[in-house]
């Protein structure tokens, strides 16, 4: 899948430091497949014991309906390095997370799966933060985000990353073009890599 | 030469390629993989006809679905069930190394590796699990990684990476009686708070982490992901050599020789240039205990909780109301005194012998509150053994514990043992995070000692009382 631009109404979550083990509970990694993770999104937060919806959560809201783009607090993702939690955000829709910074991990596991890590200044996360539901635009490729005034803001990425994203191709693919180099290295460290016996 | 710090030195001896455009493709010396990050990437494997490159440095646990009731009882979880043995059979099916539940060895991934003297000095060693800066204790460069990246150094034992900077946090000076390597690392976390180290490596130096025995430094560096690190480490030093030296594992004869030769090659050169410096005074560390819902929101035990009035940034103020909210406390009280109901002495931050013995020195001749459920879990079948061979099992049960089989176990209560919705925990294991010891649990984290001392009182305690 190629990834190229979004536009969408944004949610906004406005938490500091939310940590993966909220954006899905560890008593979802018990599956060996990456399906049916989408139920437990937010599971906690947006839903009750008894499983009835949280009708304040803002993934419960009508208008929540289609959204792709996510506006959270700082810190997105902290914690486990459980890549249940972008596999449980793609499932439910959410193409691009908006935040003024992300925890390493996550956004290393979300480059590689479609989903796109968007890192704002304060003041542009802040006029996001004032317009729930408000329209945004995201272009990778050109890397900017349009806000709801119509003013547009350039957001970074690694350009390997972006390529990967844009060409809809995954790091492995290259990784493995990579074996003479690897097949190189071990065969000049072989006395100094530990192998196990 | 530039001076070099001792991540740029393991960074350098791992680069396999560097192209333009490209991060640089790092070589893994060690790939420890368990249940609950890999099946998802075997299935990768599987669908591109993969193979793992090199089964010779990947090993395999089972550890975070496991039961730690009796191992000769049949599991009641089926879907737990269904994952370990998945497990086993991906570990047959690519030939790696697995410690399942029927072996002497099992435990939890971060137990293991340096109790069997798999991790070393310089080594790269990755895990699909945030908690593998453990073995920077040991002057490794270790990091957490997602299915993704497990599935990379399944096929090319590579990753592209990215460098880090290098972030020095030093502790001077000797610790109170009572204060220990948890309390130093919530104190680093409080301070920094919980995102102050994203985009770092943290080396932890000076006088008290040199004073530190190994594993107490993988206290330490277990929690480096806490301040946000992509990892943590300590410079080797003899202490590391004795810890390592005659583990199964381990270099032997010539090869120890010249291993020992590359190890002392690795502390940082003078000069060497850091990104950001932290420095922090012993002494001035009292027993360490969180009252929120992020391991960054610890105080000192005889501190108060934070009141939000006294904080300016509106998402601040409200992620510390909803905190206290969670954790039903009020603004401005001390911690110490607060009721418990639950104390959890494990996890891959505080589950080896020397946690163990701690927890024990408080508790040996005293009961456990009535009122509280202890359960003690070591790190793994050998720290069990190494416990029951020192009496401490007696120890434990004799004042109402209970002494359980190895694994992760109410760290993150995936196995059954949990919190029920309201109860509050005092917990050696380094997340507090809402729900993370069971839904609606509530955590505070602390060190073996001030665990042991809350379980006898039934409240949060000051161990220091009771030394």
């Amino acid at each position: 899948m190629k990834f190229e631009k979004i536009e969408s109404k944004i949610a906004v979550l406005p938490i500091d430091n939310i940590d993966t083990d909220q954006i899905i509970p560890a008593r979802y990694l018990k599956s060996i497949s990456k399906d049916g993770l989408g139920e437990g999104l937010f599971r906690d937060w947006r839903r009750n014991a008894d499983g009835t919806p949280k009708p304040d959560f803002v993934l419960n809201q009508p208008q929540a309906q289609g959204v792709e783009i996510l506006v959270t607090g700082d810190n997105f993702g902290c914690g486990s390095s459980r890549e249940h939690a972008p596999w449980a955000l793609v499932q439910n829709g959410i193409r691009a997370v908006v935040s003024t910074s992300f925890a390493d991990i996550f956004k290393g596991n979300a480059l590689k799966n479609q989903l796109l890590p968007v890192v704002v200044p304060a003041d542009v996360h802040a006029e996001l933060l004032k317009s729930p539901w408000a329209t945004v635009k995201i272009d990778l490729v050109a890397q900017t985000v349009t806000l709801p005034s119509g003013r547009t803001v350039e957001f970074p990425i690694d350009g390997f990353s972006k390529t990967c994203l844009v060409e809809g191709v995954d790091e492995l693919g290259y990784m493995l073009q990579q074996d003479p180099a690897i097949a190189a290295f071990e065969a000049e460290r072989v006395g100094s890599v530990n192998t196990l016996r | 030469m530039k001076p070099r710090t001792i991540v740029e030195k393991i960074w350098d001896s791992h680069v396999v390629a560097e192209k333009p455009g490209a991060p640089v493709l790092l070589y893994i010396d060690l790939h420890l993989t368990h249940e609950v990050t890999s099946p998802q990437a075997f299935s990768t494997l599987r669908e591109r006809g993969l193979k793992v490159r090199r089964p010779d440095l990947t090993i395999a646990t089972m550890d975070h679905s496991t039961p730690t009731t009796s191992r000769d009882l049949p599991m009641l979880d089926t879907v737990g069930k269904a994952q370990l043995d998945q497990m086993e059979k991906n570990c047959k099916d690519f030939g790696i190394r697995l410690y399942d539940l029927k072996t002497t060895k099992q435990g939890i991934v971060h137990v293991i590796g340096p109790e069997q003297g798999l991790t070393q000095p310089g080594m790269t060693i990755v895990c699909g699990d945030s908690h593998t800066a453990t073995h920077g204790a040991f002057g490794a460069l270790a990091f957490g990684i997602g299915t993704s990246q497990v599935g990379h150094v399944f096929a090319t034992q590579c990753l592209l990476q990215t460098p880090s900077q290098s972030y020095a946090i030093r502790v001077e000076g000797a610790l109170k009686p009572g204060v220990s390597a948890k309390d130093i690392i919530l104190a680093v976390i409080a301070r920094i708070g919980i995102g102050g180290g994203t985009g770092t490596v943290f080396e932890y130096q000076g006088s008290t982490i040199r004073s530190l025995s190994m594993e107490e430094r993988m206290t330490i560096c277990n929690m480096s992901i806490e301040g946000g690190a992509r990892a943590g480490l300590v410079a080797p030093d003899d202490t590391t050599y004795q810890y390592i030296s005659g583990r199964e594992f381990a270099p032997k004869g010539a090869d120890w020789d010249a291993a020992l030769a590359r190890w002392k090659q690795l502390p940082t050169d003078q000069g060497a240039q850091y990104a950001k410096e932290l420095t922090l005074d012993a002494a001035t560390l009292e027993p360490m205990v969180t009252f929120g819902t992020n391991p960054g929101m610890g105080i000192p035990i005889s501190g108060a909780i934070p009141d939000p009035a006294s904080v300016s940034d509106p998402i601040e103020k409200s992620d510390l109301i909803k905190a206290l909210k969670y954790m039903d406390l009020e603004p401005g009280k001390q911690l110490k005194g607060h009721k418990i109901d639950v104390v959890f002495v494990g996890s891959c931050t505080n589950s080896r012998i020397s946690d163990l013995r701690a927890a024990a020195s408080v508790m040996k001749g005293r009961k456990v509150s009535p009122s509280v459920r202890m359960l003690v879990v070591p790190g793994s079948m050998q720290v069990k053994k190494q416990a029951e061979a020192e009496g401490l099992d007696k120890i434990f049960r004799e004042a109402g514990a209970d002494f359980r089989e190895a694994g992760c176990s109410m760290c993150l209560a995936m196995n059954g043992d949990q919190l029920e919705p309201g109860e509050y925990s005092v917990s050696t294991s380094n997340r507090n995070f809402e729900g993370r010891q069971g839904k609606g649990g509530r955590t505070f984290l602390a060190s073996p000692l001030t665990a042991a001392a809350s379980a006898i009182t039934g409240v949060v305690t000051d161990v220091r009382t009771l030394l």
